[in-house]
């Protein structure tokens, strides 16, 4: 893997979309670079779960990471692959926050790229978006677009 | 209903002008009840007979020994492991790479949520109530042996599991009695897990079901005033009809969420009302003692205040009947013998700390009747069972202990108690349902004759009475435990063998911590 890697965070909007073109772009001015595009699926070992659920959790996980990568991270690495830069596409379950400040971290990424979600419902103003969990997390500089 | 009839209030109720159509109800009920124990009575006393030249049932012997047999054999694993399964349920030892699979702390919770309920909120007052404060001692020690027997199933459980092509598990003490015998060259294992089976169908249908029902509509008719059984359990039937049936996860689902907060509420207001009347805790604990070794003038003395705590504990946390061992098996893990050190928190959160905290509750309330003069409880006129100041027994007794406390208390406790005897059914629908497939094969009309049988007992159990309900549920439940521990038996060098490997690899730091 190249010296300078980029985490784009991506979660299927419109802001994640931008991130990745801030990503691109910024990957084509540094030169030699890699872009991990990051998908995380929210999920919490901590929930509360019926037998049944449980039965088939494993099943649903897998259908899950196939229909995220489907859906998202497999168009969003095709279309990035034409701009010269190295691409990997990640789909990993748990908290978004963390997940994409580990991925920084095992990659020794420069930053991490995420979109602005314009949501700003009452969960957000309690406990914080996403965006402002990983600017608290982060081991490395966040990049957010808005 | 059931309290009043069970405490001779019937009587006081029939001089009472009722309206017609109560009356053809409480037939009803009646005609429910009358046949239902006339048809469960000889398994009944099967299972609870009493050892020869004694009053000592040997179910309770069975269990107790198993318990002690399990802690010696695997050297007090419950006290060794206790510290590292709390690092297990934290996800301390889990792989990332694994986020998204079923975690230890949603087996556990999913285990527990089938097991708390009313065990530890009727069946502690059942125990209370008839063996006397002293019944909680002996709950305790069964809880914390019952921990052994947990780990040891719930080892095998996820041991011998059945991954399927799809991805889904399915596990249980049948797959262990097949497949575990088949490993250590023994016969019987098919035999044993259809009779397994047969007892896991009639513990869903008894403990799993009717009891729930029974005691839902006990707490219901407390509030809005008697009324039939059979229409609890009507609604009741129909709102699991849906889940079960017709698939509306949306309300297992908001269950699933709403019964942990109900089960932590409940501890702190049992908490508050304990620190509210902090001088007599003491008081309590000297009841508790004195009260497990002389037995404090209860029905039975001190051998009734025995086998009332080890029933109970046993009907409450379930730990060798082999249920849990369903519930668990679907975590992910390489390791069998984690989920079973996980599994041992279940009789210790159960037992240990949520029935002590009932128990101490109905003695520092002062619900049941002592005589100032003796300091011995005073029986009823039956001589069943301990007086109490409301003539209440099961959950009503539990309720008028925590009302000194709090007035508003027994509504929350009416709504709790509804919501456990639900998700206790959903439970052990699945359980039973397990069981009929293991039985019957796959296939939905076989399933829906399950689902369909199930909701019609829950009309049973709502309408037939206490007793008879009480007997039967722990009847089939101790029935597989029977069944399940002869199995427990002869396979607990398998988890000897687990336990030593995992235990040893842990300690050379083969296995890590993960954070």
């Amino acid at each position: 893997m190249s010296k300078n890697t980029i985490v784009v965070g991506l979660d299927g909007s419109e802001a994640g979309a931008r991130a990745l073109e801030f990503a691109k772009t910024q990957a084509r001015q540094i030169g030699d670079c890699a872009i991990v595009i990051c998908y995380v699926i929210e999920w919490s070992p901590f929930s509360f779960q019926t037998p049944e659920e449980n039965e088939q959790r494993h099943k649903r996980r897998e259908e899950e990471l196939a229909l995220a990568r489907e859906r998202v991270l497999d168009p969003a690495v095709k279309e990035t692959q034409g701009s010269g830069a190295e691409v990997e596409g990640v789909v990993k379950h748990g908290d978004a926050a963390d997940i994409l400040n580990s991925v920084a971290k095992k990659r020794g990424a420069m930053q991490i790229v995420v979109g602005r979600v314009g949501a700003r419902g009452l969960k957000d103003r309690l406990f914080g978006g996403v965006t402002g969990r990983l600017v608290a997390v982060s081991s490395v500089p966040v990049t957010i677009i808005p | 209903m059931n309290t009043f009839v069970k405490t001779g209030f019937a009587a006081a109720c029939a001089s009472i002008p009722n309206f017609a159509v109560a009356q053809e109800a409480v037939g009803i009920d009646q005609r429910v009840n009358d046949i239902f124990a006339g048809s469960t009575g000889w398994f009944v006393n099967l299972i609870f007979a009493p050892l020869p030249g004694t009053a000592f049932p040997w179910i309770v012997l069975w269990l107790v020994v198993a318990a002690s047999v399990f802690t010696i054999y695997f050297g007090f694993i419950q006290f060794r492991a206790f510290g590292h399964a709390i690092e297990l349920v934290r996800g301390d030892y889990s792989d990332p790479d694994d986020a998204g699979e079923v975690s230890h702390f949603q087996a556990l919770t999913t285990a527990l949520s089938g097991t708390v309920g009313l065990g530890n909120i009727a069946g502690v007052a059942v125990a209370v109530g008839i063996g006397g404060p002293g019944a909680t001692f002996w709950m305790i020690l069964a809880g914390l042996l019952g921990m052994a027997s947990k780990f040891t199933e719930c080892t095998l459980g996820v041991k011998y599991r059945n991954e399927y092509p799809d991805g889904s598990v399915s596990g249980g003490p049948f797959y262990y009695m097949t497949k575990g015998f088949k490993e250590r060259g023994l016969p019987g294992g098919r035999v044993l897990a259809v009779i397994f089976a047969i007892f896991t169908i009639g513990g869903a249908l008894g403990g799993g079901n009717m009891f729930q029902a029974n005691q839902a509509h006990a707490q219901i008719s407390g509030i809005l005033g008697d009324f039939s059984g059979v229409i609890t359990g009507v609604i009741f039937a129909a709102v699991v009809f849906a889940v079960i049936v017709g698939g509306i996860k949306s309300i297992a689902q908001v269950t699933e969420k709403v019964v942990p907060f109900m089960g932590v509420l409940y501890v702190g207001v049992a908490l508050v009302i304990l620190l509210m009347n902090f001088d007599q805790i003491g008081w309590a604990f000297g009841q508790i003692f004195q009260g497990a070794f002389t037995g404090l003038g209860v029905a039975g003395g001190l051998v009734g205040a025995l086998i009332q705590g080890f029933k109970r504990a046993a009907f409450s946390n379930e730990a060798g009947v082999g249920s849990a061992a369903i519930a668990h098996s679907a975590v992910r893990t390489n390791e069998p013998i984690t989920e079973g050190v996980v599994s041992l928190l279940e009789p210790f959160i159960d037992t240990v700390v949520i029935c002590t905290m009932t128990a101490l509750v109905i003695t520092i309330s002062g619900v049941l009747v002592m005589d100032p003069d003796t300091g011995r409880f005073v029986l009823n006129e039956a001589g069943t069972a301990i007086q109490t100041i409301d003539g209440s027994s099961g959950v009503g007794l539990t309720s008028a202990a925590f009302a000194t406390g709090f007035s508003w208390f027994p509504y929350v406790l009416a709504v709790a108690v509804v919501l456990f005897a639900f998700s206790t059914m959903i439970s052990w629908s699945y359980y039973g349902l397990k069981a009929w497939t293991y039985l019957f094969g796959e296939g939905k009309t076989k399933e829906l004759i399950f689902k369909l049988i199930f909701c019609f007992f829950i009309v049973v159990g709502a309408a037939a009475q206490l007793g008879a309900v009480i007997d039967f549920s722990d009847a089939m439940i101790f029935a597989m435990a029977v069944v399940n521990i002869t199995a427990l038996y002869l396979l607990m060098p398998i988890v000897k063998r687990e336990m030593n490997s995992y235990f040893a690899r842990l300690k050379s730091g083969e296995i890590k911590k993960h954070v």
